[in-house]
């Protein structure tokens, strides 16, 4: 953790102009940010599941799901471009943690809640949904069995109902 | 712990958009695209027209338009059951994931009771969403919910038109229903349960209500779905009918109808749904079973 939290501080000075938006895609620190409220979990907590996440191959399994939907959202042409300016290795780490904890992996996630990092992005509804897309196909690329895949996105569900403003 | 400030919540990437790609944008205007929705989430065109299962209205908005979008499609559905054909033909818009317009209509082959007459229903119908979302709600128990409605006018040709007007049954007529739609995505199943207020007999075909009765009628109607792909879905519908011809003698009974059948989506476009029905009785005709086929198409 605190090798990532160095790398962000580099960002602090662009970020600071940075509306959040780019510090989505970023990793640029919101400067101006509240902290997470310390009582309320970043990430629901789900009892341990075994099988289901060997489903998705395990932690590695779950980074490797992590890495490939990355790329594949940055060649998405409907939300791609939202990447552009992303570091994409540090975002992959990061998803990677969050998915490996909704799938009640020993993983854990640190960053800040969805609301409080999403709220000025007028995400919309198409958006969220166009992701979810590229996600299901990333999945079915990597051989997630159908009911699995669902029980991942029913995970999601709270999370996209915090980011859609628009 | 506290990184606080930190956006490593590129996570949130997992379930956000990232950001525009220069300081000061916002998100880009939505895409004229019209067809955000997920695969099978907007139902299928059902025979009045409005969004559901084949049978019977859904919450769910019509076509692949989501908030902001507006989309349409066009339906095409033939049913042959024992003694009868059943065509329906129609179309709808969805506005903004809030909205559903559709007009459907229905050429029901009624030759067996009188020759060459086919009964006209024309139905126009408008639904509302009121709360909820079966996608973003699917981990809760929260439904879609929704009410709406259906002008139906019939017209039936001189033969039908006759014994319609001896038992009182008018060639126009208003339903009203309510829908909740609940997405379980955990388990990739799908519940609606309707309840339709009516005065039609036989869905409209036969007029509404009778001189000795006009009231309106709730009635039930029950559906259930689980996803087998993204892009395949099974399910079985029952829908409670009302009996109120059956009066004019045994040949007017009803009966509930009911199906069971398979929707694929192969893209955004299209779907198909194959269904096997069971029509009951109609017009004195018992067991009025077979089949159900429908093509969608979307812009």
């Amino acid at each position: 953790m605190r090798p990532v939290i160095a790398m962000n501080k580099t960002f602090c000075g662009r970020a600071a102009t940075l509306p959040l938006l780019l510090a989505l895609a970023g990793l640029a620190p919101l400067a101006q940010a509240q902290p997470a409220p310390a009582a309320e979990p970043l990430v629901p907590v789900f009892a341990p599941d075994p099988a289901l996440l060997a489903d998705f191959g395990g932690v590695e399994g779950v980074r490797k799901l992590s890495s490939l939907f990355v790329d594949n959202m940055r060649a998405d042409p409907r939300i791609g471009h939202y990447f552009e300016k992303t570091k994409l290795s540090e975002l992959k780490k990061q998803l990677g943690d969050q998915l490996c904890q909704v799938l009640a992996g020993p993983c854990v996630y640190e960053g800040d809640t969805m609301k409080a990092s999403h709220a000025d992005l007028k995400i919309s509804k198409a958006d969220s949904l166009a992701q979810v897309e590229v996600l299901q196909a990333t999945m079915d690329s990597l051989g997630i069995p159908f009911g699995s895949q669902n029980r991942l996105l029913a995970r999601l569900a709270p999370m996209y109902r915090q980011i859609i403003t628009r | 712990m506290s990184s606080p400030a930190l956006p490593l919540l590129c996570c949130a990437l997992a379930l956000s958009l990232p950001a525009a790609a220069a300081p000061g944008d916002e998100s880009p205007a939505p895409r004229p695209t019209a067809r955000s929705k997920l695969l099978l989430t907007a139902g299928v065109s059902s025979i009045d027209g409005a969004a559901g299962g084949g049978l019977t209205p859904w919450a769910v908005t019509g076509t692949q338009a989501t908030e902001h979008e507006v989309g349409g499609t066009a339906f095409v559905t033939r049913a042959v059951v024992s003694d009868y054909a059943l065509t329906v033909k129609g179309a709808t818009v969805g506005i903004h994931d809030r909205v559903e317009l559709s007009l459907a209509r229905q050429d029901f082959d009624a030759g067996v009771v009188v020759p060459r007459t086919t009964l006209k229903l024309d139905i126009a119908g408008v639904k509302l969403k009121l709360a909820g979302d079966a996608v973003l709600n699917s981990d809760t128990w929260q439904p879609q919910l929704a009410v709406g409605l259906f002008y139906k006018h019939l017209d039936p040709g001189s033969a039908v038109g006759g014994v319609l007007d001896s038992v009182g049954a008018k060639r126009h007529g208003v339903e009203v229903y309510a829908s909740a739609t609940k997405l379980l995505l955990a388990q990739g199943v799908l519940l609606n349960g309707t309840l339709r207020a009516t005065q039609a007999n036989q869905n409209g075909l036969l007029g509404f209500g009778t001189t000795g009765d006009r009231r309106m009628r709730l009635q039930p109607e029950f559906s259930v779905a689980k996803l087998l792909r993204k892009d395949l879905a099974i399910g079985a519908e029952y829908r409670f009918k009302p009996d109120r011809l059956a009066f004019a003698g045994p040949a007017f009974k009803e009966s509930d109808w009911k199906d069971v059948f398979v929707a694929w989506a192969p893209n955004k476009h299209l779907s198909f749904t194959l269904a096997w029905v069971d029509l009951g009785q109609i017009v004195g005709h018992e067991r009025q079973r077979g089949t159900y086929l429908s093509l969608q198409a979307g812009l």
